[in-house]
């Protein structure tokens, strides 16, 4: 605990020192919390430590900071007034669903209001015909399939923390999940959203028709990370639910032969429903968990599921095993009934909290690479471990080319959160060296921003600022998070400038 | 000097002379959008596929490459465009595709254009060669500018190279055909919409519904017993007529309307002949017509409706009218990619 306060202390100044427009003068914070009370219902308001002390951070822990106060409005009307409020004084807004995103991207800062849409929970309605449902931000996940299942729909993007995430941070992350190779990020799984600008407007971007006149700005604020807008309402497309869907496992007794049958699987025309996999340590840390049965042995098992009508699925069922056995399976099982599925599934399903087992503590690493690369890389994190004297094991969505490294450390021993973090920065550099992204999910938050610089030269930072301007000339939501600034990659050393030059010289940068 | 550079010298200069440029690929699509304006920006020499790997399901190719050299390349690997774009008579390059936006029958069951955008490489207003996006399928850091581009019409940058998520081709496919007024087709395709049918393609005329089923051989074989349905021989060439727009309707028009409207709209009351895909979100109405009246419809209902093709476009635009919130922030967004405004001036938006 002692290492992660430091950790936070030594963040706290960089978290503080966002792009936030100094030039305009603001209430002073109690002022503001006064005013934000007068404006919002009894109970809308929250600012006494021990009530902001639940808001410190979201599942990126390592980060915690007391937010100036959280506004939790029940309407897009209050949302208004709350952004209304804020833009006079010039403070900044976090807009927070659930909190559990993993880069830090609702990490509060000390001068900023914590927005949360949690009281946003309403489906406003769900047509079974047009298939589509229309929703509040607040409304978790796993409820729009619930709500759909009656009339044989659902919605498809499955981040793992389904059950407690919302659709307001699932738009913010465009957030994937186990079955996006078929089925799409949340970006293709999207109609319509209303979103309410710094200024107070509300913009109405796509429609539940097919497209929408003008820039396709559904697609630009899908993902933006709480940078651009405030949603306050969400349309889905919900899709068929398949007939049925059975699994194969696939046993490897080495790395590369597993990720080459990956490669395989998408080169003989499959698209599977699911295409993960799990290395030797992690198996060894779930099967004492689930006793799904996993072969102890392998180095790596592949988890690679079909859907569809049961004729369709015994079909492609076949051809999934024949891949891998010619990619050198020493072993293949297939889902005898759904039960069997959901044990294959169970070791998958448990294994972020079997690491808890293995280590006091993990860091979840979300860098996705060409899949013909995965058996390099996880080659190359095996020699990493060595080098950072910490263990890493991998449990990802390789059918994405998703890679999510699971550091292993321990907080309390001097130094190790410094070196899961180095480790970590090292993977996501690697990803990008091979042709990849520093994250392929979870988003840059906080976590990730220094990352930035490498994937991305100066020219398109500063693109990404001028769109951020476009929406929030004064910096005001989620200052800090996503898109560094060049000043900070200058300091990080990693401002990556091509061909010598840095675009508008003339500008003050540094 | 490269091809690059010298299109980057180009843009500079006509942004320090505030001269518009006009950007053009094939000309294929020329009758489309807002007015032409400014000095003709080839991008046809920057052409080729640039990398092709048929295991990561991906493919890049420079903006001038003929969509057909895309779709050769992509055959010999079992593979093709999801979203199945028109070739617009065999002229459509890469770029001109991306930055129209327009999709073929595919995209009501397989997604539109811009869900398989990946990457981009473009030179901005300004001249600054700028790289978004990737070539791997999930990537989340930064704004996703990719998208951003498909349907902006050149507006924020000149594309010079994208990458483009592709899809193994249907190991089977057939056509059925029903003979259904169009409420009888609108509510089959709206039913059968939700149900997990392995359709591809849907195509309403004078009568007449055309379904296609494409997937796993068992799926294909196990929907036609399901739908029912009349087999129709020499399907490919009916949809390629669907998708070059060769068939009788299309050519008997000179004004051509395209209506986008929510899934389960009702047939619109609007004299004329009408060619409905999409699984009857799309509609083509063949004018004149009085657009305002249209667009108003459109939008009662929940859609929009564009002058697709016409003989003399109209100074308001061909597309439908954006409301002040959405103009301000597209105008904003203009501006910071092509702040003297000298890219497709007017080609979206008589604004932008």
């Amino acid at each position: 605990m002692i290492a992660l306060q430091r950790i936070f202390a030594q963040h706290a100044d960089k978290v503080s020192c966002g792009d936030v427009d100094d030039g305009a003068e603001g209430l002073v914070p109690g002022e503001l919390i006064e005013r934000l009370r007068r404006t919002l219902p009894a109970g809308a308001v929250l600012s006494r430590p021990e009530e902001l002390k639940p808001y410190e951070c979201d599942a990126l822990t390592l980060y915690r900071q007391m937010p100036l106060a959280v506004a939790l409005p029940a309407d897009e009307a209050q949302v208004i007034a709350v952004l209304h409020l804020c833009y006079q004084a010039k403070v900044p807004v976090i807009a927070r669903g659930a909190g559990t995103g993993l880069s830090g991207g609702a990490t509060p800062r000390p001068d900023a209001v914590l927005l949360s849409l949690a009281r946003l929970n309403r489906i406003i309605g769900l047509d079974p015909l047009a298939r589509t449902a229309r929703v509040q931000p607040g409304v978790r996940n796993l409820a729009i399939s619930e709500a759909a299942a009656p009339h044989g729909l659902y919605y498809a993007p499955d981040p793992s923390s389904q059950i407690a995430c919302t659709i307001g941070g699932n738009v913010a992350e465009n957030s994937g999940g186990v079955h996006c190779l078929k089925y799409g990020l949340t970006v293709h799984n999207l109609l319509a959203l209303r979103v309410v600008t710094i200024e107070g407007e509300v913009l109405e971007i796509g429609s539940a028709a097919p497209d929408s006149p003008g820039y396709d700005l559904l697609a630009l604020l899908t993902g933006s990370e709480g940078l651009l807008g405030v949603v306050t309402e969400v349309t889905v497309r919900l899709i068929p639910k398949p007939q049925c869907a059975r699994v194969v496992l696939a046993a490897f007794d080495e790395l590369t032969k597993a990720g080459k049958a990956v490669a395989d699987v998408i080169g003989a025309g499959i698209i599977p429903a699911g295409l993960e996999m799990m290395d030797r340590p992690t198996i060894a840390a779930v099967e004492p968990f689930v006793h799904a049965g996993y072969p102890l042995e392998a180095e790596a098992i592949l988890l690679c599921e079909s859907d569809g009508a049961p004729a369709e699925v015994e079909e492609e069922i076949l051809r999934i095993e024949s891949v891998m056995r010619g990619a050198g399976a020493t072993e293949c099982r297939v889902s005898r009934d759904e039960g069997e599925r959901l044990r294959f599934w169970a070791g998958r399903k448990a294994a972020f909290p079997a690491m808890g087992a293995l280590s006091p503590d993990y860091y979840c690493m979300d860098g996705s690479i060409p899949r013909k690369r995965l058996a390099a890389v996880l080659q190359a994190i095996r020699q990493l471990e060595g080098k950072y004297q910490l263990r890493c094991t991998n449990v990802f969505h390789a059918g994405d080319g998703n890679l999510h490294p699971l550091i292993l450390f321990d907080s309390n021993i001097a130094d190790e959160v410094a070196r899961a973090e180095a480790f970590g920065s090292e993977i996501l550099e690697l990803c990008v060296r091979e042709g990849g992204s520093i994250t392929g999910e979870h988003g840059v938050g906080i976590e990730k921003i220094n990352q930035m610089c490498v994937q991305f030269g100066a020219g398109e930072l500063e693109a990404f600022h001028a769109v951020k301007r476009a929406f929030d000339e004064h910096g005001l939501l989620n200052p800090g998070k996503a898109v560094p600034t060049l000043h900070r990659c200058a300091e990080f050393g990693r401002l990556h400038v091509r061909g010598g030059k840095i675009p508008h010289p003339q500008l003050p940068r540094f | 000097m490269s091809d690059l550079q010298s299109l980057q010298e180009r843009i500079r200069a006509a942004a320090a002379a505030r001269q518009p440029l006009r950007i053009r690929g094939g000309g294929s699509k020329d009758f489309y959008g807002g007015r032409l304006e400014g000095e003709l920006l080839e991008v046809r020499a920057l052409s080729g596929i640039t990398h092709c790997e048929p295991t990561e399901l991906v493919i890049s190719a420079r903006a001038g490459t003929p969509l057909a050299e895309l779709a050769r390349e992509l055959a010999t690997h079992q593979q093709m465009l999801a979203f199945e774009p028109s070739h617009f008579g065999g002229r459509a390059t890469l770029g001109g595709t991306v930055a129209s936006g327009l999709s073929g029958p595919r995209r009501a069951y397989c997604g539109a254009l811009r869900d398989f955008v990946l990457g981009v490489e473009i030179i901005d207003g300004r001249g600054e060669l700028l790289r978004f996006g990737g070539r791997v399928i999930k990537n989340v850091a930064g704004f996703d500018v990719s998208r951003l581009m498909a349907g902006s019409l050149g507006t924020l940058g000149l594309l010079t190279e994208i990458t483009l998520k592709t899809v193994p081709c249907p190991r089977a496919q057939c056509t059925l055909r029903f003979e259904m007024d169009q409420p009888a087709a609108l509510e089959s395709m709206t039913r059968w919409a939700t149900r997990p049918l392995p359709i591809s393609a849907t195509a309403w005329h004078e009568g007449m519904l055309s379904v296609r089923l494409s997937g796993a051989e068992s799926a294909v074989r196990a929907a036609h017993e399901a739908l029912g349905g009349e087999l129709v021989a020499a399907a490919d060439a009916y949809w390629e007529e669907v998708t070059e727009q060769r068939l009788e309707f299309f050519a008997a028009t000179r004004e051509l309307w395209r209506v986008s409207l929510p899934a389960h709209s009702p047939a619109l009351p609007v004299a004329g002949p009408a060619f409905m895909e999409w699984g009857g979100s799309l509609r083509w109405l063949q004018g004149p017509l009085d657009g305002s009246a249209l667009r108003a419809l459109a939008a009662r209902f929940g859609g929009h409706a564009t002058l697709y093709r016409t003989p003399v476009r109209p100074p308001e635009g061909t597309f439908q009218s954006l409301s002040a919130a959405m103009l301000m922030v597209h105008k904003r967004l203009k501006a910071a990619f092509d702040p003297i405004r000298i890219l497709n001036r007017g080609r979206l938006h008589p604004d932008l």
